[in-house]
C-alpha cells in the first residue's frame, strides 16, 4: 500500500473527502517527522513506538572493496512494533504461535 | 509524543474537525495502517519510510542465562526502513547523502523510482 492508496482507503472508511484524507494523513507523518527531528520519540498505543537512536561515528567497510571508510556520527529513527500488531501480524500465518 | 498530541496537530492544523472527530480520523489511520499489515502487505509512506512484513524462518536461539539452545518458531515480523528524506531530516548537517543499502524499494515496482519526495 502506497500512501495514496492510505487516503483513499482512509477517505472510504471516515466517509470523508480525499482531499481531506489526504491533509490529515500528511499532518500526521509530519507531525511525527517534525518531534523525531527534535529528538522526541512517539508512542502509538497498540501499533508501535518510535525512538531517536544515535550512533558514534565508527569504522565502515565498503562491502564491495572491503576498505575502511570512516562513518560520522548520525541520528536514525527506530521502530519498535507494539504488542498489538505485532501478534496480528504474525497470527495471520498458518502456524499458530503460542501465546 | 504520543496519539493525543498528532489528534491535536490534525485538529489544530487540518480545521473542520471536532476534537471527536479528529481522534477518529487518526484512528482510522492506524486502523487502516494496522489491517494491512496484518494481512502482511507492506505500507511505503513517501517521505517517512516503508513498513514491511518479513517471514523468519524458524531458527535455534539460546536462553542467554545459561546459554541451552530453544527453537525459536517460524513467525512473521514487522520491520520498519526509515525513508532517505527522513534520515537526511535528522542528520541536516551531514552532506552526500547518508551512505548505505538504498534499497527501500528494490523488492517491488521498478516505477518507485523517483516516486520518493
Amino acid at each position: 500500500m502506497t500512501k495514496s492508496e492510505l487516503i483513499d482507503a482512509v477517505a472510504r472508511r471516515s466517509k470523508i473527502t480525499k482531499s481531506r484524507a489526504e491533509q490529515v494523513v500528511n499532518c500526521i507523518f509530519d507531525t511525527m517527522t517534525a518531534s523525531l527531528e527534535r529528538g522526541e520519540g512517539i508512542e502509538i498505543r497498540g501499533f508501535g513506538s518510535f525512538t531517536v537512536r544515535k550512533y558514534k561515528s565508527y569504522n565502515g567497510r565498503n562491502p564491495r572493496t572491503g576498505q575502511t571508510v570512516p562513518v560520522p556520527p548520525k541520528r536514525l529513527p527506530f521502530f519498535k512494533v507494539g504488542k498489538e500488531l505485532k501478534e496480528l501480524v504474525n497470527d495471520e500465518s498458518d502456524e499458530p504461535s503460542t501465546p | 509524543m504520543t496519539k493525543a498530541e498528532i489528534v491535536d496537530s490534525v485538529y489544530e492544523r487540518v480545521g473542520g474537525f471536532s476534537k471527536k472527530e479528529a481522534a477518529e480520523v487518526v484512528e482510522a489511520v492506524f486502523d487502516t495502517m494496522k489491517e494491512v499489515l496484518a494481512d502482511g502487505e507492506k505500507i511505503k509512506i513517501s517521505g517517512f519510510g516503508n513498513f514491511v512484513v518479513r517471514e523468519k524462518k524458524e531458527r535455534v536461539g539460546r536462553n542467554p542465562q545459561t546459554g541451552a539452545p530453544i527453537p525459536i518458531s517460524a513467525r512473521r515480523v514487522l520491520t520498519f526502513k526509515p525513508s532517505q528524506v527522513l534520515k537526511g531530516i535528522l542528520n541536516p548537517h551531514r552532506v552526500g547523502g547518508l551512505d548505505d543499502d538504498e534499497d527501500d524499494d528494490l523488492d517491488e515496482a521498478p516505477q518507485a523510482a523517483g516516486a520518493r519526495d
